[in-house]
């Protein structure tokens, strides 16, 4: 396989939870050197994505592969060394030290006394946890078990590492590690599928798909997405903030606006930016237009955006028809 | 009338866990209707420190006032005066939504017309009346925090303290969230609060910053950032961004490089480093292209530079300016002693 292969596919993934369509339809690739961000809502189909993926889960149609090859199928036993998986919720045992953790894994993927020891002295230099492996899972910080997580899905050297929303509840300056560790990893040719709902992560990713009731609204490198933002974006601030607040909760121009800090962020209607822009100058308020960001770009597609929500209730309006 | 005192009061407040001192010699106060952020890297003591002023932990030493309750003396007192919403919110899903108020207000030792009044208010507060009847299990993440939030809010608590109340819920229902939460300080609510996202401590009137147990930060948002993040700050966007994140890190006056996303932020001393002389340091090792314009300091570079430095830092006096939500306008601070919303 050369190396512009993707090493994670996704055709056409359905998958559904009693009545509740979980994936509708999703297709990504990732390639090895990649890092993929999956960024959505609560319920927008990210873990099931993730799940599918790994093979812990079978869709209902769609195919997934791994290296090419179905996870779920023949080549299933001989995949599970070239996947890492760190799940959203709590994966390691708490009773367990880290060396313990570390240990009790590395067994489970049959590694030789060397070889452990070998990727032991690695990971815990990268993961900054060597002063602690003697601690147990249950006491380390929020941040740290996040680490000692990642090791643990990292001792057979994946090529493919799977992450579900790794950095929630994780400090600034761990999540910053924790982003540096996945770029040293990435351009070892390591290929990872990143879940996350923190929109400055989403824009460290190499590319990004944006996902909505199981199945993407977009992708693309961040860059391009927020090149292509059709709107424009207005910063308010000073005196007459809160006549411009109520200014912006009416006017048809306004696509959303909300507080940041003791600003207010607007995305707007660009054709009608200059008349608005007027009308909240006579407020006595400043105001400034701003770069869009990809939280601007989330909320204006998935919240206010009409084309989603409808178009995947319409599909399965015709699904449960058929 | 004048005004009333601090709300929350500690002095010296610690907790020890045999060796380890989670919360070491902690002094601050925070005052009626303010929102009091707390952050701090995993571990550096928040929860422990909202535990004990919730009174579910009692000081190892110091002294901590909630309401002018004191923790120490009557941790019963304390729990029943304020709301508690913890990390993992603890709503019961196989219940239905107002199932799970009723049970959250008995256990206040609510009941009767008052519980029921006080349920329609606290559902109507949280835009949770059309899923009274919505089994707690099928309501997304946002929904539910908001729910968790309505049941400690049922006994009309003056003080919620919330311990990263919007972990892992996406950007719009936290913002949904955060109108909700000024709007309650706007009513006269005090909410002291803990979160990972900086974007959401702008929105506090002050904020303390814990590392390792000990309080080494505690200021406005600006005057955090005044004091810790001095300097222009500028971002560079462009396809060699990298390159010239190298470049930056060899230039006299530079204070700080950092990759921003995409695109990167540098921090210069002006006296040393006009705008001028960057552009045409970038541009002398061909690096045109690069767009280049003024940011703002935010608060996540104000957690990096205070926690990277530790142990340099020390409180600074509290200023009168920054005397919480009293010098900003339109949140009251003045309320007449022992009345109920």
């Amino acid at each position: 396989m050369s190396a512009a292969e993707p090493v994670l596919e996704a055709r056409d993934l359905r998958r559904a939870f009693g009545a509740v369509q979980a994936l509708g339809g999703l297709s990504l690739q990732v390639r090895p050197g990649e890092i993929y961000g999956l960024v959505g809502c609560d319920g927008a189909g990210k873990t099931t994505a993730i799940r599918i993926l790994t093979g812990l889960m079978a869709p209902d149609a769609g195919t997934a592969r791994v290296l090419g090859q179905d996870p779920l199928g023949s080549a299933a036993g001989d995949l599970r060394s070239a996947i890492g998986y760190m799940p959203q919720h709590y994966s390691l045992y708490g009773d367990l030290s880290v060396a313990e953790n570390l240990r009790f894994f590395s067994r489970m993927f049959c590694q030789s006394k060397q070889e452990y020891h070998e990727r032991r002295e690695r990971l815990l230099r990268i993961t900054r946890l060597a002063p602690f492996v003697d601690r147990r899972a249950d006491a380390l910080s929020g941040g740290m078990y996040k680490k000692l997580a990642l090791a643990c899905s990292l001792l057979p050297r994946p090529r493919i590492l799977l992450l579900d929303e790794p950095t929630n509840g994780v400090d600034p300056v761990s999540r910053r590690e924790l982003w540096a560790l996945l770029f040293e990893l990435v351009n070892e040719g390591m290929a990872i599928l990143i879940s996350t709902a923190y929109m400055d992560e989403a824009a460290r990713c190499h590319r990004v798909g944006l996902i909505h009731h199981g199945r993407l609204l977009l992708e693309g490198s961040p860059s391009e997405l927020l090149a292509g933002f059709p709107q424009l974006v207005l910063e308010v601030e000073g005196p007459g903030i809160e006549r411009a607040e109520a200014l912006l909760a009416t006017h048809p121009a306004v696509v959303t606006s909300s507080a940041a800090g003791p600003r207010l962020r607007a995305v707007v209607d660009a054709n009608r930016a200059a008349e608005l822009r007027q009308a909240l100058e006579q407020t006595g308020a400043r105001v400034r237009q701003a770069q869009p960001s990809f939280e601007d770009l989330f909320l204006t597609r998935i919240v206010a955006g009409p084309d989603a929500t409808s178009a995947v209730r319409a599909e399965q309006e015709t699904e449960a028809g058929a | 009338m004048k005004p009333e005192g601090p709300i929350i009061r500690t002095r010296e407040l610690t907790r020890t866990f045999g060796d380890f001192v989670a919360v070491d010699r902690v002094t601050f106060e925070v005052d009626s209707g303010e929102i009091f952020g707390c952050l701090g890297a995993n571990g550096a003591g928040k929860t422990t420190t909202i535990r004990m002023l919730c009174g579910l932990i009692p000081p190892s030493a110091g002294e901590g006032y909630v309401g002018g309750i004191d923790v120490s003396r009557d941790p019963e007192a304390v729990k029943r005066s304020l709301g508690y919403m913890s990390q993992r919110f603890s709503l019961y899903l196989d219940l239905l939504v107002v199932e799970n108020l009723e049970f959250f207000g008995g256990a206040y030792g609510l009941g009767g017309a008052h519980l029921r009044r006080r349920i329609d208010e606290v559902l109507q507060q949280v835009d949770l009346d059309a899923e009274r009847r919505t089994l707690t299990r099928a309501l997304p993440g946002g929904m539910r925090q908001r729910l968790a939030l309505a049941s400690a809010m049922l006994h009309q608590p003056r003080i919620l303290f919330l311990d990263e109340p919007t972990a892992g819920v996406d950007p719009s229902a936290r913002r949904v969230f955060w109108r909700l939460i000024r709007q309650l300080s706007r009513e006269g609510t005090t909410v002291f609060v803990t979160t990972h996202y900086m974007d959401e401590a702008e929105f506090c009137h002050r904020i303390g910053l814990m590392v390792d147990g000990r309080l080494v930060a505690l200021d406005t948002p600006e005057g955090l950032k005044r004091e810790h993040v001095p300097g222009q700050i500028f971002e560079m966007d462009g396809a060699q961004v990298h390159r010239a994140l190298q470049l930056c890190r060899t230039l006299p006056g530079v204070l700080d490089v950092q990759p921003f996303g995409a695109a990167a932020h540098v921090r210069v001393d002006p006296g040393r480093l006009s705008a001028e002389q960057l552009k045409a340091a970038l541009s002398g090792a061909g690096l045109d292209d690069l767009q280049l314009r003024a940011a703002q300091p935010s608060l996540e570079d104000v957690f990096l530079a205070v926690v990277e430095a530790g142990s340099r830092c020390r409180i600074p006096e509290r200023p009168e300016g920054a005397r919480g939500p009293g010098s900003r306008g339109p949140i009251p601070t003045e309320r007449p002693a022992g009345a109920r919303r």
